[in-house]
């Protein structure tokens, strides 16, 4: 359904150009840090400078996770409920709306599970991103997955939930949410490098465990020496956190869905245009 | 009793009219404090976050010429980010209340209306250049004085004539971009709104929002001038930092710059003016101009 306005090939191309221009972002002001900064020169100021550059990379491409999934989920009612005006076929048919919703969003995650392995794929081919993923760590990194993506995606319906009963705000809070994520979940820099408050907000956030986890799982060992995260604990306990908050956040998408849609059918807001 | 009204009158007119729900009814709802200064502001701060994680090292270095060179450069890139960031507040304007807003008139049914009405289609183009100029503008100063409020950076006000004859020109090459492009998403359908949002990242890394556009190389750095924000932000840079902090990273002098912008803002216009007519003959011809929801 996502790809329902344009041919398979050109909707490809679309979802791979943002994520890796994005990335690509990234890079130049890399390059841009390496031309002018005092002593780059120096083997051991060029060896800090790839880890801190695979560090960011890294971050960037597992935020598009993020992005993707939080925005796509954000829209899909008003999206229904605006562009595509179906809503009120899809609410009264006989399926959960819950589950609906998951569904349209498990798409997201498919689309930005493409995008992204294709930007690390990139990095690590052209861009001399150092991947280290041990055998041993697999199974990690695949709970560490699963469990992240059903956060993100919780944290997706407690955003859609809040849609039911907004009109002309939606697109700024889809924009707005990730944006914070953006800033204090650690993807671009460790949050070591935001005042005190600011990596107090992070270390709220799941997402800057998911982010660091997936780091401490691909990013080789001496990545630590040039980069200080300030997150505690070893990987068991990032996954515990991270456990946790999935299903903190999981039952507070429940409620809040619950509680969005029965407001918006106390006001018969189910099916509203805004024209927005 | 029927009144003759002067032509240029009444596309005047039509140019305030359209202009009007940009500068004083898009702000009625105070909402837009939050969302269009405060929030662009987290993009602003992740990027410039991204240059301090770089430069920690060199920040706490015991070399002192080698800390001060650095804090240099940081002020200077942090600066490019600011001001990278608030000119994509403009540069968003033009992709969705410029290049965007005849295809949503047409899915809102207003664009049949405003065929009929006896005013030029650049009348009504203008008073949204002129309204989005305004409206973006207001969001755009507060957002670049919090940022260099915040983030301390430090201008050098060199040549304010220049910096101000830079500014204006580029919003106009802007502005006449996307009254072109408006005429052009007359024939699309959904394809409209992803092809906006097709060119925000693309556009943002190709002209150079957030570092020096010559770090693509200059052949595309050259080619990514047809963009106007590419040789508009390069020039602002130049006058707005100090050349020391930053030498050789730049693509021409500022007043060859800003000659290219002044030809780039006269050919958008024209190019608009002529793409319009086009356009809608032949939006007439295949019978897209009400068809909704394509």
């Amino acid at each position: 359904m996502d790809s329902n306005w344009t041919e398979p090939l050109l909707f490809v191309v679309y979802s791979i150009v943002k994520p890796v221009a994005g990335a690509f972002i990234l890079v130049l002001m890399f390059v841009a840090f390496t031309v002018i900064q005092p002593g780059s020169a120096d083997p051991a100021v060029q060896a800090a400078n790839q880890a801190r550059f695979s560090f960011v990379y890294v971050g960037n491409t597992f935020f598009i996770f993020v992005a993707a999934t939080l925005f796509g989920t954000f829209q899909v009612i008003q999206a229904d409920r605006e562009w595509y005006q179906t809503i009120r076929y899809v609410y009264i048919s006989p399926i959960s709306f819950y589950t609906y919703i998951i569904g349209r969003a498990a798409s997201k995650v498919g689309v930005a599970a493409f995008a992204a392995a294709i930007t690390l794929a990139f990095g690590i081919l052209f861009l001399g991103v150092r991947v280290s993923l041990a055998v041993g760590d697999i199974p990690l990194f695949v709970v560490s997955m699963f469990l992240g993506l059903l956060c993100l995606v919780a944290i997706g319906v407690c955003l859609a939930a809040v849609s039911f009963i907004t009109a002309r705000h939606v697109h700024g809070l889809a924009e707005g949410i990730p944006g914070l994520f953006f800033l204090f979940c650690g993807v671009l820099f460790p949050i070591s490098v935001l005042p005190e408050w600011g990596q107090n907000i992070g270390r709220a956030i799941p997402i800057t465990y998911w982010l660091d986890l997936e780091r401490r799982i691909l990013l080789p060992a001496d990545t630590w020496n040039h980069v200080t995260t300030n997150i505690l604990g070893d990987n068991l306990y990032i996954l515990a956190l991270l456990l946790v908050s999935t299903l903190a956040f999981y039952f507070l998408s429940v409620v809040l869905f619950r509680l969005g849609e029965y407001l918006a059918r106390r006001a018969g807001k189910i099916d509203m245009t805004t024209a927005y | 009793m029927t009144a003759t009204v002067n032509r240029v009158t009444l596309n005047l007119r039509a140019l305030v009219g359209r202009s009007y729900p940009r500068i004083i009814g898009a702000n009625r709802e105070p909402s837009w404090v939050f969302f269009e200064t405060i929030l662009p502001l987290l993009g602003i701060a992740a990027y410039v976050f991204i240059y301090h994680g770089f430069f920690v090292d060199a920040i706490k270095s015991d070399d002192a010429v080698l800390r001060t060179a650095a804090l240099e450069r940081l002020n200077a890139l942090v600066g490019f980010v600011v001001l990278g960031g608030t000119m994509i507040a403009f540069w968003l304007n033009v992709l969705w209340s410029m290049a965007s807003q005849l295809y949503w008139e047409k899915e809102v049914g207003n664009l049949q209306l405003y065929m009929m009405a006896p005013m030029s289609r650049m009348a009504l183009l203008g008073g949204m250049a002129v309204g989005g100029v305004f409206m973006t503008g207001t969001r755009a100063i507060v957002t670049l004085a919090v940022g260099i409020y915040f983030f301390g950076v430090v201008l050098v006000v060199s040549n304010p004539l220049l910096i101000l004859a830079v500014f204006f020109v580029t919003l106009v090459a802007l502005y006449g971009m996307g009254m072109m492009f408006a005429s052009l998403y007359l024939l699309y359908g959904r394809e409209a709104w992803h092809l906006s949002a097709l060119m925000e990242e693309p556009i943002f890394l190709v002209s150079g929002f957030y570092f020096p556009v010559k770090a693509l190389g200059q052949t595309i750095a050259v080619g990514a001038a047809i963009i106007p924000a590419t040789l508009g932000l390069d020039a602002l840079r130049q006058l707005l930092f100090p050349p020391s902090s930053l030498g050789g990273l730049w693509v021409a002098d500022p007043v060859t710059e800003l000659l290219v912008l002044v030809v780039l803002a006269v050919v958008f216009l024209i190019l608009a003016r002529l793409s319009l007519a086009y356009l809608e003959r032949l939006a007439k011809r295949e019978g897209r101009l009400t068809s909704r929801h394509q």
